[in-house]
């Protein structure tokens, strides 16, 4: 039975969304994740271990072969879409609070910049981690990162910048965010942006690769 | 058409009919950190080296970005000006949203320059087409405006129109707006490429300008980078790109080849000028 799990594994992995699907091409006419997501819930498995056993761990082995760069941002496209097909199984157990996630991420594209490739990257990727994500697009200035946070206080918050002339409306939103919410965490990335940047302007966190968010997340959860 | 550039006394024709023009885009601080840090310490030889490289390379012209946050560009960008053209004698496209740096660097540079850039909104162009037209420099317009960025290449035509009709109202002459049809990466969207490629033959077909791009993140995300840059590069030279603000060390040679096979190369005089000078390196 732990055989339906696995074969979600490799479809989300793979990046086969749906049956129909003709990616990956050594998958054709097989249930994509869409379908054996479905089936999984049919055959009494819990949409928690849905989540833990296949969707994170397929996501995780994304995220850590694009980090390897033996994968492209085609492909994690592609596996983001399918595990939003199982997703779309499992969203009723979410709602209703049967299924947890891990918490809330809060995630956007500075003031000034409308870069949004690297933002839906972790963005994705982040939801592939077990958690609930709020995107509020590109362009976004302090009051509506603070304007989310009211709704979500225990969010964690993720600012993108791909320009050397945006970059610096980041220290300002960080400022803003730490003055009304001092315990907030605050990850921050995006080309121009360095290790040595993220500690100046006073983040918690900087990663060059959507994994690399991932895992800090999780591992402020398992504190 | 034609814009006519200026270093000190260097003049460089940017033509509708080509051949392409290259303006190097290696000054800029995104992925080359020691450029800011040795530009502030008043470092200027590796910035001279960037420019010498590309101008080995057979850059044109060169672009100069020095924006980065804690550096205060009113003073860095007027100096890093002067440190160039006091070494090549070439023109410059000078890269900065702040207004104040380009007018403070317009104030020192020789001959006439390209300003990167304004875009279609309405505080972009208010705050510099004046400057432009009152320093007499070329300007290159970005086609997104105040709705942001657009998948419609006939809506990048309106707004490359609208930047046309403010800057020639301002007085500033027709053939010294270049527009520039934004590219985005295709690893995102398969049509990004496409949308660029349809915006530049609208806008060569309809307002017969001079396009530039930047155009070396088409590949961000995907393998084998050189090869995809360089096949948009061509087909965009097809479509109408005339001066392609690019890396000439890996692209000059497409851009020669393109030339020469679009039949704007007399005797393959350009492309094997090229080709011997990179085999004496």
């Amino acid at each position: 039975m732990e055989n339906l799990l696995e074969k979600l594994l490799e479809a989300v992995e793979l990046g086969k969304v749906d049956k129909k699907s003709p990616y990956p091409p050594q998958l054709k006419d097989q249930d994509g994740a869409y379908e054996l997501a479905g089936k999984a819930l049919e055959q009494g498995y819990k949409p928690d271990d849905i989540l833990e056993k296949a969707l994170i761990p397929a996501m995780a082995n994304v995220g850590n072969r694009f980090s390897r760069k033996e994968i492209y941002v085609p492909q994690m496209l592609m596996s983001a879409k399918a595990m939003g097909g199982a997703m779309l199984h499992l969203k009723p157990f979410f709602q209703s609070g049967e299924t947890k996630r891990k918490g809330t991420f809060i995630i956007g594209t500075v003031t000034g910049d409308l870069h949004d490739i690297g933002k839906n990257l972790v963005s994705m990727m982040v939801e592939g981690g077990g958690w609930e994500v709020i995107d509020l697009g590109v362009d976004v200035g302090p009051e509506k990162f603070i304007k989310a946070i009211e709704e979500k206080p225990h969010a964690v918050i993720g600012l993108s910048a791909l320009l050397t002339t945006t970059m610096e409306n980041m220290r300002k939103i960080v400022a803003e965010i730490k003055a009304k919410y001092a315990d907030a965490k605050i990850l921050v990335g995006g080309a121009p942006v360095t290790q040595d940047y993220c500690n100046k302007i006073g983040a918690d966190f900087y990663s060059p690769d959507p994994q690399g968010a991932v895992n800090y997340l999780n591992q402020l959860v398992s504190i | 058409m034609k814009t006519v550039l200026r270093g000190k006394t260097k003049e460089v024709i940017i033509n509708t009919d080509g051949p392409v023009i290259i303006i190097g885009e290696s000054i800029n601080p995104t992925r080359r950190k020691k450029l800011v840090s040795t530009l502030q310490a008043g470092d200027f030889d590796y910035v001279l080296e960037l420019a010498k490289n590309q101008l080995d390379a057979m850059a044109d012209m060169l672009d100069v970005n020095v924006g980065f946050p804690g550096v205060d560009d009113v003073k860095l960008l007027p100096e890093t000006v002067k440190q160039l053209q006091s070494h090549f004698d070439i023109p410059l496209c000078l890269d900065s949203p702040n207004p104040k740096a380009i007018e403070a660097a317009l104030k020192v540079i020789e001959g006439k320059c390209i300003i990167n850039s304004v875009n279609g909104e309405e505080k972009s162009m208010n705050a510099l087409l004046p400057i432009i037209k009152e320093y007499g420099a070329a300007v290159i317009g970005l086609t997104m405006d105040d709705g942001g960025i657009t998948n419609d290449p006939y809506k990048r035509l309106a707004i490359a129109e609208k930047i046309l009709k403010r800057a020639v109202k301002l007085g500033i002459k027709e053939e010294d707006v270049i527009i520039d049809p934004l590219a985005m990466a295709v690893s995102a969207d398969p049509q990004a490429c496409i949308v660029t490629l349809e915006t530049i033959r609208l806008v060569h077909e309809k307002l017969g300008l001079n396009i530039t791009q930047g155009a070396s993140n088409i590949s961000f995300g995907l393998p084998d980078r050189e090869i995809l840059n360089i096949a948009h590069m061509i087909l965009s030279i097809r479509n109408g790109v005339t001066c392609p603000i690019a890396n000439p060390e890996k692209i000059t040679a497409a851009i020669r080849a393109a030339d020469l096979i679009l039949g704007r190369d007399d005797f393959a005089m350009r492309f094997i000028e090229y080709s011997q000078r990179t085999i004496n390196v």
